[in-house]
């Protein structure tokens, strides 16, 4: 921390600090009651806000039931998950939490506080009333794995950087590996008990993780010279842009079974997945050609001009480029993504909106959709803004675009 | 250097074109085996793809149609139904999520500290939810829990709000509704020849008079001429107020609104204005302050130079985003399935529900929704190029 010294000022020339931003009534004057009209409307809103405020609060402190949340919270995070397999989840994220803690230290190493800031929510959701103890144990233990990373960075920053990226690369296959399970090591879970937030986060991770290489291709395929590639990449993102999510993954869902040789069978959210992987792809695509179009033509130019052929141009010299441009793009594709997941509900998967009518239909819960959806709609709200803010951040920490 | 000195195998040309026909020989393989994978499969079931089962009888009920439909009538009336009824939604919700928008996005940029925060707190919550969690939540959580119709609330108007839905006066067309008709053509095209005179004039002139705003009055003014004088000769108003009342277990007369609608109306249009607001604020900031200044040290009054400097260029800014949010609506509305309102894609689901035919139904569905993405780029690219001409 730096300790400024106060700087001296002869007292001649210290002026006085406008007043009106420090005295209440100066404030009120100029935000809120500078003309008459803005008087009116600040008051006009302020009855409307009172008007909605007053019967929402007494709703959700006095009449509203909870309970139902309660309750149900683990079918709301892992659906029908096996609950003595959970600990499969507690582990992808403990791992989770120190391959970022590791990232953090080096590639973020003076973004503490941040990082600071983000390491108390775990303990903050540790400290929930309502959940049970060995969930309050493994937020705690899911912080000390991301600590356990960060210091690890610290100390060793060079020789951790080829460990990180296996580790980022193979996360993916771990994670699938934990959350499935091959028989003779993990108890087999099959894709049809896996729900609630685990389902949507997965079937997010799943779309934009597959869809990167195919969208890069597509991307690609599109800026090619070659008119029948370009003619089909073109062809491929305009029709799949022009249809909305549900129509995909309705043929997803009823042609997929019709396509594939009759001797393999494909569940449900399989089906899904790749309805999800084909339709991200298409926009993905874009996103990429965003970034390719951005990169100059003189790297291109030098390339050549070193001799790189046309592979080995775009593979060490323009994607590289290309790509680091486009992450904050990708984050945002993932955040609409994570939510767009909601939309296989429609066909009929227990993610964490299809989870709702389950609970809903309970007999004790009758007729608490309010309560239900409020608390759905807050954990899309939290993770979307939790990324999207955080996202804003990196790109500042990062000076992405900035360069 | 000599051409004709490269061998073909490393003639650039001739790889590419060798390149291009291995791709082609590959997709075209893969197709045709998913196709011959599907084809099989269907013949299997005796459902080898065929469109005439549209000509068949539906035997199912829509609950909402535009245009007379009833169990007798085809399965290819059915998805004309739904049909329509994504483009009423999507064309109401338009044009309601466009108004609010550009409210929320002129408070958002408001000095006024209260509407500001305010506007960028719900766009701030809007915007991080998923569309369908908020339309299930307008319909179970709101709409549908309305009091029953024996206590339903009952706001001036009379509009009636219970858990069958929305009820509000409404114009019932009488017999001189017609006639009326006839008097707004006539207004159209005497406010036509006004905008065309007033323009010329304004060219000759170099003095652009308020073309639109004269325009506009011309014709509200025949409208309203054209009411007065058949109350006045005809003793009868071309419009009747038709207000809704309850009879038993519905309501009759006026405006019947279904909670369906009513929940995916509401939830598209609060959903797209908190985008749109951001695309109208984008704009109006695009829009440097020297623009404004330079505006006002030339005299313009502050209204002229929102109308003549402001607003053509924010709206250069404004257009493309703002199409693809209309489109956006447009493909959301197919959302409108999980809460039982009969679009297009809810329609074709019961279609395939109840005849089997997958492919068709899909390859109809598709085909719909990708005319509506070109209709609309295509009408937005003309306008798009229209605007910009004004530039220089």
């Amino acid at each position: 921390m730096m300790n400024r010294e106060p700087e001296q000022y002869t007292e001649g020339e210290v002026l006085a600090p406008p007043t009106e931003r420090y005295t209440i009534l100066g404030w009120l004057h100029k935000n809120l009651f500078s003309t008459w009209y803005y008087s009116l409307l600040t008051l006009v809103t302020l009855y409307i806000v009172y008007a909605i405020l007053k019967p929402t609060l007494i709703w959700a402190f006095q009449q509203a039931e909870w309970q139902v949340v309660v309750v149900n919270l683990r079918l709301f995070m892992v659906g029908q998950y096996p609950a003595d397999q959970i600990f499969r989840i507690w582990l992808a994220l403990h791992l989770l939490a120190f391959t970022a803690g590791l990232a953090w230290a080096i590639w973020l190493p003076k973004a503490r506080r941040l990082g600071a800031f983000l390491l108390l929510i775990p303990l903050a959701l540790a400290a929930l009333p309502f959940i049970s103890t060995t969930s309050k144990i493994n937020w705690v233990i899911f912080a000390v794995a991301a600590l356990l990373g960060w210091a690890l960075g610290i100390w060793q920053p060079r020789r951790m950087r080829r460990p990180l990226l296996i580790l980022l690369l193979a996360y993916f296959p771990i994670l699938i590996f934990l959350i499935s399970g091959v028989e003779p090591i993990l108890k087999l879970v099959k894709t049809n008990l896996w729900g609630g937030l685990l389902l949507t986060m997965l079937l997010a991770v799943v779309g934009i993780t597959v869809s990167f290489p195919l969208g890069i291709l597509l991307a690609l395929g599109r800026q090619s010279k070659l008119p029948i590639v370009k003619l089909f990449s073109v062809l491929y993102i305009e029709i799949i842009r022009g249809v909305p999510l549900v129509t995909v993954l309705f043929m997803a869902q009823l042609m997929l079974p019709l396509f594939l040789p009759p001797q393999i069978k494909i569940d449900n959210v399989l089906r899904a997945m790749a309805g999800i992987i084909l339709f991200a792809a298409a926009y993905m695509a874009e996103n990429v050609r965003g970034g390719l179009q951005a990169i100059p033509k003189g790297q291109h130019e030098a390339a050549w001009a070193l001799g790189l052929n046309g592979f080995q141009t775009m593979v060490f010299i323009i994607l590289p480029q290309a790509l680091r441009n486009v992450i904050p793009v990708i984050v945002g594709q993932f955040i609409a993504l994570f939510k767009d997941t909601s939309l296989v509900a429609i066909v009929g998967l227990l993610d964490l909106l299809g989870i709702a009518s389950t609970v809903l239909a309970q007999p004790e819960f009758i007729g608490h959709q309010r309560e239900v959806y409020l608390f759905i709609a807050m954990i899309y709200w939290v993770f979307s803004y939790a990324m999207s803010y955080a996202s804003r951040r990196l790109e500042v920490a990062l000076g992405v675009g900035e360069r | 250097m000599n051409e004709t000195s490269v061998p073909f195998w490393r003639d650039e040309r001739v790889l590419q074109w060798i390149a291009q026909i291995v791709f082609l020989v590959a997709v075209v393989a893969f197709l045709w085996y998913l196709y011959h994978n599907m084809i099989t499969a269907l013949a299997q079931r005796g459902l080898l793809p065929s469109f005439h089962f549209l000509s068949l009888t539906a035997g199912f009920d829509i609950g909402e149609h535009l245009i007379p439909y009833s169990r007798s009538s085809t399965y290819g009336r059915a998805f004309l139904v739904g049909i329509l009824n994504t483009i009423e939604v999507s064309f109401l919700g338009i044009i309601f999520a466009t108004i609010l928008g550009i409210i929320i996005g002129v408070m958002r940029l408001s000095t006024n500290w209260l509407l500001n925060k305010l506007a960028s707190l719900y766009i701030e919550f809007i915007r991080n939810i998923p569309l369908l969690v908020l339309l299930v939540f307008w319909y179970t959580g709101v709409f549908l829990q309305f009091p029953r119709l024996k206590e339903a609330k009952i706001l001036p108007g009379p509009t009636i709000l219970s858990n069958r839905g929305v009820a509000m006066p409404w114009g019932k067309p009488t017999a001189t509704w017609h006639l009326y008709l006839y008097i707004l053509a006539v207004g159209l095209i005497v406010a036509a020849i006004v905008w065309w005179r007033l323009t010329l004039i304004g060219k000759r002139t170099g003095r652009m008079p308020l073309v639109s705003v004269w325009s506009t009055l011309t014709f509200l003014g025949i409208a309203l001429l054209g009411w007065v004088g058949l109350v006045l000769f005809a003793h009868q108003a071309p419009l009747a107020l038709d207000t809704p009342q309850i009879k038993g277990l519905r309501t009759v007369g006026g405006l019947e609104l279904t909670p369906e609608f009513m929940a995916l109306f509401s939830g598209l249009v609060f959903y797209t204005a908190a985008f749109i607001a951001e695309v109208v604020r984008a704009g109006i900031q695009s829009v440097s302050k020297g623009q404004v200044e330079a505006a006002r040290a030339l005299g313009l009054t502050g209204f002229q130079t929102l109308r003549l400097v402001v607003f053509p260029q924010a709206l250069r800014v404004i257009v493309p985003p703002m199409t693809s949010q209309y489109l956006n609506l447009t493909k959301n509305s197919s959302l409108a399935v999980f809460i039982g309102f009969p679009d297009l894609y809810s329609v074709a689901g019961t279609i395939h529900n109840q005849t089997g035919r997958a492919v068709e139904v899909t390859v109809l569905m598709m085909a719909v929704y990708l005319s509506f993405s070109l209709a609309t780029s295509v009408f937005m690219n003309w306008y798009n190029k229209k605007i910009r001409l004004v530039e220089r």
